[in-house]
Order: C-alpha cells, then structure tokens, then sequence
C-alpha cells in the first residue's frame, strides 16, 4: 500500500462567471516524501492550483484530501508551509522572530522556539543574522530565511509558488541544493511550482507538466536520477535527456512560452 | 555553500551622532544669523517699529518677567490641546479598526473621511464655542479633537489595510484569527502610517486650543492672552506668549518623533541615514 499525502480528485476552477476556466479536470496524488513540480506557461493556474490544495481559495468542482483530511481541515491543522515567489517576511521582525512566527502560531514555549530557530538558522547557513530585519538582507538571504520559516514547523506538506523565480541564476542553483538538503533532512513532501524546466528536473522526483488555458495535467514525467543530487547531476546525459522529455511535454501541450524562455537560457 | 552575500552593517552610535553634528552645523549658523536679523538688522537698519516686532532681547526680557503667568497659561491650553489630541487620535484608531474589520462600511465611509479631511474645521472653532460654552475647556479639547480625528483616520484605516496579499495568504496558511493577524501583521503594518499622522495631529491640537482661545475663552488660556496682550499694546508680551506656544508646540511634536523612532526602531527610516 502507498501512503498518499495529497490526493486531487477531479478539480476544476472557473473564475468570475464562467468566462474563464483556470483549472479543468485535474487528478493526481503525491506520495509521502515525494518532491513534485508543476511546470507551465504563465497563466495555466499551476499557482491557483497550488492555492487551492492549500485552501488559501475553493475549487469550483473537485476536492483535495491531504492526509486523508478536506484541504481545509488540514489548514486548521498546521499541515501546511508555504513559500511565495517574494519571501514575505514582516519587516518589522528580526530574522529569528520571522522563523519562530509559526512557532508562535502553534503555541511553542520560548525555549522549543529558540532551541528550533538555532537549529533552522544552522540549516539555511544563516546563523550570524539572528538580530538582523530583512531589509539588510539580500534576496537570496531573504528567500533563505522564508525557507527556514515554512520547514521550521515541519508541516506536512511544503507548498513552493515559484520560491526562486526572482532570483539570479547562481543564487537559485545554491539554493536549488540548500533546499533538497533541507528536504532530505526533514523528510518533508513538497509540492513545487516552477517554470525553468532545468529547476524542475533537478529538484523533483516527478514533474507535472500544465498545459494552457484551461490548466490541465497534460502529463507526468518521472524523475529517476539517482539521490542525492549533485552539481553534477546538471551534468549527466540522463538529466538532458529527461530535460528534453519534459520540453517535448510541454511543447505537445502547447507551451511555446515556457519554451522560448528555455532557449534562452 | 561556503560564501554568505554580506549583510548591511549596522550603524554604530558614534557613527550616527556624527553625522547629525555635521548635518546640524548649518541650521545652527542659520539660527544664530535669525537672531542677529532680529536684534538688530530690522529695528536699527530697516526701522521697522516695536508694535510690529519688538526687538529680540525685548520679549526674552518679557518671556522672563512674565514667566510664571505665561507658563501657566501655556499650561492651561496645552492641557486643552492634549486631550484634544487623545479624545481625536483615540476615537479615530477606534474606527479605523472598526472600518478595517468591515471592509464595505469602511469602503462606503472612506470618501467622506477624506472629504472632511479637507475642510477648514478650524472654521468651528465659535461653533464649539457655543455648544460646550465659552469659558469650558470642552470647547477647545473638542475642536482639537476634530482636527485630530480625520487625519489620524485615513493614515490609521491606510496602514491596516494596505498589506500585501501574501502576508494575509501566510497568515491564513498559519489557521491564524482574526485577532492573531491584527496584532502580528495589520497593527505593526500600519505603524509607520500611524506616527506620521500622530506628529500631523500633534500640530493640529495645538493649533485648535490657541485658536479656539481666539474666539473667547477662559482668563488663563494662552491664546486669550495672547489677544489681550495685544489689545493693551504690550506686544513683547503677547511675542513672548507666542514663544511659549511655540516651545510647547515643538516640545509636544518631538515627544512623538521621539515614541516613533522607539516603536519603529526595525524601520529602515530610522537606520537609514547612515548610507
């Protein structure tokens, strides 16, 4: 038996009065520990997807079931750590208030709050900057104490909106293999939103790829390079070959954006 | 993963007091070029005559000699002009969080907070006259307050609103209440907005006492000095009154300023001078 953490069953989203279908018919599950992308053009709703697996908005038909649990049971449990594309953190909190504000949320006691913001700090290699606000941060810091923040609490399930797509290149590879540290550590499942193809064959152990309006799986490619990646999986045969199997996907499913974007890079 | 980008330092103290004792060597040279102007530049060289603008050392003589009479008067309206400003600034954080919580009252009753924000309501002043009675301090606490109230109401409702959808995405990631996402989120959020109203409204309060004293008032109130100083031709007196006014005035704005760079001590306003 497979221990399945999200399973998405026949969901749909039609925004306004049904002049436009974001999402149609989508299924699929995610087994625990799994780490899966989902990979489209702009605008085929890989983030209202995202958004509605975390209950942050409703599906039109279909339902989400993490753990077994509605999407919105597993909200009022904590079940959920989220990653934006900007790192949205409280400028008004130090970089360890900003890691313990689940902590908070969840109604640690100061000593578990400390003991585990030390540890999460050790982990993103930021230790040094307990006392410093965001603003003095760089991106690439900022983007790292918001991961620190969503793994802090150990959710069950990791919900990344494209959490390096505003940063340069060299910054996104270092932090492409901070976070599968992380995540090999934790042991955490996350669900990954991107649109580099090479971000999502590197990262994942399956990537679903999105057609356009309206948002469907148009398929799923398994990820089979060996773990733990390196810097040189980016350069093995088998990572270009599946790099090519994904563009091919997208390319089928009509995703011309996703592909000049690819060739540029 | 060896190398960490480097962080903004921080500023030392040494650093910033530095900086504003250049910064401030100006304003300084200006101050003393003012006095000189008005010691003896106008009244020797330009004859410009004592009831216009006594000389300076003239109304420190007065600000001296009449000093126990002036403070208490100065006492007397800044007192007025306090609770002017906590009744105002009270009462208008109130129903920011009220207009906040329920988005569609707070959207309807937006454009007339903004409309009244516009008028000259000091054009009341001998309207609370006649409802809270001439010599009663409510007259003028009451006028203050106004004033006070609708700026400090459309910076407040700004600030608790004006937060970027991902932070209220977080926060409802977190299951957080309502009242989690005020206290960790809307309420610092619109801190900044809040003290840039308190300094505006700090002014309006003063302004409101001295010149609801204007229309009538109580013997002991600055602005009916002011007036009546005035009326006698003992205008070194009423010059030193305005002194008075003025030091009160300053002295009630800085006392915010200084709360502010306290509360936002994080802000990067309050850092920023260094780079």
């Amino acid at each position: 038996m497979t221990d399945v953490v999200v399973s998405i069953q026949k969901l749909s989203k039609v925004f306004g009065r049904g002049n436009l279908t974001a999402l149609k018919d989508i299924s699929f599950e995610v087994e625990r520990g799994e780490f899966i992308s989902l990979i489209g053009p702009s605008g085929c709703g890989k983030s209202t997807l995202l958004r509605i697996v975390g209950d942050i908005i409703e599906p039109s038909t279909g339902a989400v079931t993490v753990n077994g649990k509605p999407a919105r049971r597993a909200r009022l449990d904590r079940d959920y750590g989220i990653v934006f594309q900007s790192p949205v953190l409280y400028d008004w909190r130090t970089v360890t208030r900003n890691i313990s504000l689940p902590l908070e949320m969840l109604g640690w006691d100061r000593g578990r709050r400390a003991k585990r913001v030390k540890e999460m700090l050790q982990l993103v290699e930021l230790e040094g900057f307990e006392n410093h606000h965001p603003w003095q941060l760089s991106g690439g810091m900022q983007q790292r104490v918001s991961l620190a923040r969503a793994f802090s609490f150990s959710p069950a399930l990791l919900l990344m909106d494209e959490p390096f797509g505003a940063l340069d290149e060299m910054t996104r590879e270092r932090l492409n293999m901070e976070l599968l540290q992380i995540w090999s550590e934790i042991g955490s499942t996350v669900i990954f939103v991107t649109h580099s193809i090479q971000e999502a064959v590197f990262l994942s152990t399956r990537v679903a790829v999105m057609s356009a309006r309206p948002g469907r799986i148009a398929g799923i490619v398994p990820v089979d390079l060996p773990q733990p990646r390196t810097a040189a999986t980016r350069e093995e045969p088998r990572f270009f070959e599946l790099v090519t199997q994904v563009r091919e996907q997208l390319h089928a499913a009509g995703a011309d954006e996703v592909l000049e974007e690819a060739a540029l890079q | 993963m060896t190398t960490i980008a480097e962080a903004i330092p921080r500023s030392t103290l040494a650093d910033r007091v530095g900086t504003r004792a250049r910064d401030w060597v100006p304003s300084v040279a200006v101050f003393a070029l003012g006095i000189v102007a008005w010691q003896w530049l106008i009244p020797d060289v330009f004859g410009v005559q004592r009831f216009l603008l006594p000389r300076f050392s003239a109304v420190i003589t007065a600000f001296w000699d009449e000093r126990n009479a002036l403070w208490g008067a100065g006492w007397f309206t800044f007192k007025e002009a306090l609770g002017g400003f906590a009744l105002g600034c009270g009462l208008a954080l109130i129903v920011a969080l009220l207009l906040s919580r329920w988005k569609h009252v707070g959207d309807a009753l937006m454009p007339y907070a903004i409309a009244a924000n516009a008028i000259p309501i000091i054009a009341f002043a001998p309207i609370t006259n006649a409802w809270f009675g001439l010599l009663s301090p409510w007259s003028k606490i009451v006028i203050s307050a106004v004033l006070c109230f609708f700026p400090v109401l459309v910076n407040a409702l700004r600030g608790l609103t004006s937060v970027r959808p991902e932070s209220i995405e977080l926060m409802r990631s977190y299951a957080a209440s309502e009242r989690a996402v005020y206290l960790r989120l809307r309420i610092p959020n619109s801190l900044p907005f809040l003290f840039t109203a308190l300094k505006v409204a700090s002014v309006l309060a003063m302004i409101g006492a001295v010149v609801g004293d204007y229309f009538g008032g109580s013997t002991s109130a600055l602005g009916v000095q002011i007036q009546s100083s005035v009326a006698l031709g003992q205008f070194e007196t009423a010059w030193a009154a305005i002194l008075v006014a003025s030091i009160l005035g300053i002295a009630f704005y800085s006392a915010i300023a200084v709360a502010e760079r306290f509360a936002l001590s994080w802000h990067p306003s309050t850092r920023s001078r260094v780079e």
